[in-house]
């Protein structure tokens, strides 16, 4: 599809960025000591930062990636919202309040409570590097992708400008300008998704009757670099041809033609009993090099749109290969011990007073976070039917289901999932300050640092590793959104959930304990992951069948050998002073 | 389910905690068990011509949130009484 920048879009991508770069400036002479710049004096309000933490999570996959998800194979998508959110329930119950009474300005922090260990630090800090880059590529890429169709610009120049904003952002006022930036963010995510999913509601279903609906389309990547659409070269000119924006109903119960305005529970009733277009794309690599995705449309019944296994990604579950359904329940895994163990998702908990508001902020988190993932499914169904998607892209999905509702729409949902990209990596990129600074170099016994040294440092490390983001962001602009998010939750969650857990509830934890827990649950889950068919694939561009690990997600093997590292570890090294409970 | 006069403040909670996260890993679990083993059972349209895909999608959504409530008020009730010296439970 050939996108038109909209001038009311810039308009308010720039509004956005003028009152999130006006916030961090205003901010800015709050946060001068390591405790207003790392965790913004303990004094952000609870439901402040309930909201934030919704402004922190949901990133560019959430919001662009799983409704593109559904909109193209339906159900599926959904799966993610539902172990994204069951995530929460870990932070809530277990974690929540006793990082809150341990820690202080990063994750690392509860975790040598009770050791003063400089190695736990170390391990730490790695693990956060690692864990929060993996996350913050595919929300650079993300900020690229978004650009292209919304303002026109290459894809490099959106990952510059979120990468400059940014910076600017974390170098100003740290925690306490990206906790404002984040709770704007979450507040007019959930809005404008609720006034969006209305729009979506009260326009019904339509049935598309028309021939054009049902005609396969092509595109073609020639070794030059030009681009043939259905044999034309692409543009909108005359002897010229773009993609045909798609999304169509086929069928509705009653062979009605269309329903008016629909309740949330009659408009998924009504989609389960219809007929829906969906679309199978095939890539052939031609003789000459010219490589070839042909896109076929499939009238597909309701009934298998609303239930899980229509997507490449999940159709293994309905099939009698054990490996793909334990690849399924691996990722399930991970999604639901991923984010209690996410370094900027935990950071979040040292802004407010105590470990009462640390709870309280957890359950107006979950309340927003959930409310936005039931969004996500009638967004996602509503783009499926909008005759707006963009085959070639199925981030913009969301997007362009705004646009075929009213263009004001249209230009805030793109400014908001915009400012969704600098709520997310502001809040990495300091979790990362945080680890370089306060975990890493503070763990060397040749460092010491004063207050106003650590926030310089700090800032220093916010702008390095902001510029390797955009580094990153603008190399790996191929590889999808989705994907690297799964690996930071895998990684995550093996590396660091085991040694939060076992602190809290088994005092036979030992400092060595901890860090064998988390060096091997993040080299097993990383070297899974390198070693999976899905890397394999996407990645390095092999056969499958060359890949060594039975399935591709790591979470149920590496996250209980995190676990037995530590009790494994803990009982060999553990003496009467070195344990926990010392 | 009760604590001891002895027991330090927070402990209440994190047992009210471990028993509702309990309880909520087993919903999940079930969820994602049904999906692995058996998704045609995700099919069916028990309830108002919805799936079960969707029921129980919903149902773990809601089902989080009715926790983090109840467990916000348990915890926040037991921090009261822990405030005013008095046993918590």
């Amino acid at each position: 599809m050939i996108h038109q920048p909209s001038s009311l879009a810039i308009g308010m991508f720039l509004v956005f960025v003028g009152a999130t770069l006006g916030l961090s400036f205003y901010f800015g002479r709050r946060a001068k000591s390591s405790q207003g710049y790392f965790a913004a004096h303990g004094q952000i309000p609870w439901f402040v930062n309930g909201v934030a933490f919704a402004g922190d999570y949901l990133s560019a996959a959430s919001f662009l990636g799983i409704c593109g998800m559904i909109a193209s194979y339906g159900y599926d998508g959904f799966l993610y919202s539902i172990g994204f959110l069951g995530g929460w329930v870990v932070a809530l119950f277990v974690v929540a309040e006793p990082i809150k009474r341990l820690g202080k300005f990063t994750f690392a922090d509860a975790l040598n409570a009770n050791f003063n260990s400089p190695g736990i630090k170390a391990a730490a800090g790695v693990s956060t590097l690692l864990v929060s880059v993996f996350y913050l590529i595919p929300q650079m890429s993300g900020a690229g992708v978004l650009v292209q169709p919304l303002l026109g610009l290459e894809h490099w120049h959106g990952v510059v400008i979120v990468g400059a904003v940014v910076i600017t952002i974390v170098t100003t006022a740290g925690m306490v300008s990206t906790t404002w930036v984040q709770f704007l963010k979450g507040g007019l995510l959930l809005v404008f998704s609720t006034v969006l999913v209305v729009m979506i509601l009260q326009r019904g279903l339509t049935v598309d009757a028309s021939s054009e609906s049902l005609e396969p389309q092509s595109v073609t990547v020639l070794p030059s670099g030009d681009k043939l659409v259905n044999g034309l070269p692409l543009g909108a000119g005359e002897g010229q041809a773009s993609l045909r924006p798609v999304g169509a109903v086929s069928k509705l119960p009653g062979g009605e033609s269309s329903t008016g305005p629909l309740g949330p529970i009659s408009f998924l009733r009504t989609l389960q009993e219809s007929e829906v277009v969906l679309w199978d794309a095939k890539k052939e690599v031609g003789e000459d090099g010219a490589v070839t995705t042909t896109y076929t449309p499939r009238p597909t019944p309701g009934a298998q749109v609303m239930r899980p296994g229509e997507s490449p990604k999940f159709r293994g579950i309905r099939s009698d290969d054990w490996s793909q359904k334990l690849d399924f329940i691996s990722l399930m895994l991970a999604l639901f011990c991923g984010t209690a163990s996410l370094p900027h998702i935990l950071i979040r908990y040292y802004t407010v007073k105590d470990e009462a508001a640390a709870r309280k902020s957890t359950i107006v988190g979950i309340a927003c976070i959930g409310a936005f993932y039931v969004l996500t499914l009638y967004m996602g169904l509503g783009a499926m039917t909008s005759g707006a998607m963009d085959l070639s892209n199925g981030n913009m999905a969301a997007p362009l289901l705004a646009r075929s509702l009213s263009e004001t729409l249209f230009a805030i949902i793109s400014a908001i999932a915009f400012t969704t990209v600098l709520g997310t990596v502001s809040g990495l990129i300091l979790a990362s300050a945080g680890a370089v600074t306060h975990d890493l170099l503070e763990s060397l016994p040749s460092v010491e640092l004063t207050d106003e040294g650590r926030v310089r440092i700090a800032k220093l490390s916010s702008i390095v590793v902001g510029v390797l983001a955009i580094a990153l962001g603008i190399a790996f602009k191929e590889l999808n959104v989705g994907f690297l998010v799964g690996w930071a939750f895998s990684v995550a969650a093996s590396a660091n959930l085991p040694a939060l857990v076992m602190l809290l509830f088994w005092k036979g934890t030992t400092k060595e304990g901890v860090i064998a827990a988390i060096l091997v649950g993040m080299i097993s889950s990383l070297a899974w992951i390198l070693l999976s068919e899905d890397t394999f694939t996407k990645v390095y561009g092999l056969s499958a069948g060359l890949a060594p690990a039975p399935f591709s997600q790591p979470g149920l093997v590496t996250i209980p050998l995190g676990f037995a590292t530590l009790v494994g570890v803990s009982l060999v090294t553990r003496t009467s002073d070195n344990s926990a409970d010392r | 389910m009760e604590d001891s006069p002895e027991s330090p403040p927070g402990q209440y909670a994190a047992r009210i905690g471990l028993v509702l996260f309990a309880v909520y890993s087993a919903f999940y679990a079930g969820f994602v068990v049904l999906g692995a083993v058996a998704p045609g059972a995700m099919e069916a349209t028990p309830v108002a011509g919805l799936n079960v895909a969707v029921l129980y999608g919903f149902g773990l959504i809601v089902a989080a949130f009715v926790l983090a409530v109840v467990y916000g008020w348990l915890a926040g009730h037991a921090g009261e009484r822990d405030e005013q010296g008095g046993p918590a439970g």
